[in-house]
């Protein structure tokens, strides 16, 4: 399967799912606290998507049975939105994606609720800090592992590990698109970066070991030793010079 | 929403085993024992000895795949 290559009009189009996507991330951040539950959250992204005409691109893929992914302390990624009241300490990563004109966003973020731990709060700014140095690698004429390479030093000089068994991805009229992208890797492997296409960088970066197991509802990924988990995403467009965004709001 | 990895080679089937089961030769000259995939399981196609497929490998187990494609 070929990477597809986007025309100015298409990333165009993608703005529209990004700022959709950015702008309701932005709600639900402002929602968590002590006391909140996934499903609440799940409620304001169908609310919120109603209003901006945007499809909320999870529901139903490969059978996933929510808006979002609430994934909480050591959850990775993928769990689905309960009942559980969030304390006041956990780590709440909460990704979304949207379909507008065709074409899709997707993008998460880790928030604190409350007071967290010292440690908890440093693995969230670095994750954070290397989804922007893989955006920041991210321009034509390199190779895509530049991107994976930069993500993958800024964590691991922390201490931290990255998740190898998921990746981010190629997007576009499809979530998942090619080419994979990794959040490690060496700056000599993979595709040269070209004009037009689009990405999905998505750091998942773990206190301890990266190794990962699903739960029994085959969707909910935690790290195998309990240790804490973040990830942070963005969805951007290869352009002359720097990436561009798509998914703030 | 974050996509599970897995590499994807093209290979040539070498024999159909029973339970959709497949051996496939590999151009690195390994063999993989491979399932067929659900969507193709779905639309009925037909896999034989001697066809071009699309394989996707764990990196974590590069003995066993799953055939995503067959080419025509």
């Amino acid at each position: 399967m070929p990477i597809v290559l986007k025309s100015k009009e298409e990333i165009t189009l993608m703005r529209e799912a990004g700022r959709a996507v950015g702008q309701v991330l932005e709600i639900l951040k402002r929602e968590i606290k002590p006391g909140l539950v996934g499903k609440k959250l799940d409620d304001i992204v169908r609310r919120e998507f109603a209003r901006r005409g945007a499809t909320p691109t999870f529901l139903g893929y490969q059978g996933y049975p929510a808006r979002v992914c609430v994934s909480v302390n050591d959850e990775v990624v993928h769990g689905i939105p309960n009942s559980r009241p969030m304390q006041e300490g956990d780590i709440v990563s909460i990704d979304l994606g949207a379909t507008c004109k065709g074409f899709v966003g997707d993008a998460a973020i880790t928030v604190c609720v409350g007071r967290v731990s010292p440690e908890a709060e440093r693995l969230v700014r670095i994750t954070e800090e290397a989804l922007w140095e893989g955006i920041r690698a991210a321009r034509v004429g390199v190779r895509l592992g530049e991107v994976s390479a930069a993500v993958q030093a800024r964590a691991e000089q922390n201490g931290f590990s990255v998740v190898r068994e998921y990746v981010g991805h190629g997007i576009g009229r499809e979530m998942h698109e090619e080419p994979q992208v990794p959040n490690f890797g060496r700056p000599d492997q993979g595709p040269l970066l070209q004009t037009g296409m689009a990405l999905a960088i998505e750091p998942m970066v773990t206190a301890g070991d990266w190794r990962t197991k699903r739960d029994s509802d085959n969707w909910t990924v935690r790290t195998l030793d309990g240790s804490l988990a973040a990830h942070f995403e963005h969805t951007v467009a290869v352009t002359d010079g720097a990436a561009e965004v798509l998914t703030l709001p | 929403m974050a996509k599970k990895e897995a590499i994807e080679v093209e290979g040539v089937v070498k024999e159909a085993l029973p339970n959709a089961m497949f051996r496939v030769d590999l151009p690195n000259g390994h063999q993989v024992l491979a399932h067929a995939s659900g969507k193709i399981r779905l639309h009925f196609i037909r896999i034989l000895p001697g066809d071009r497929v699309l394989v996707e490998l764990s990196p974590y187990d590069l003995t066993r795949g799953r055939i995503t494609y067959r080419f025509r």
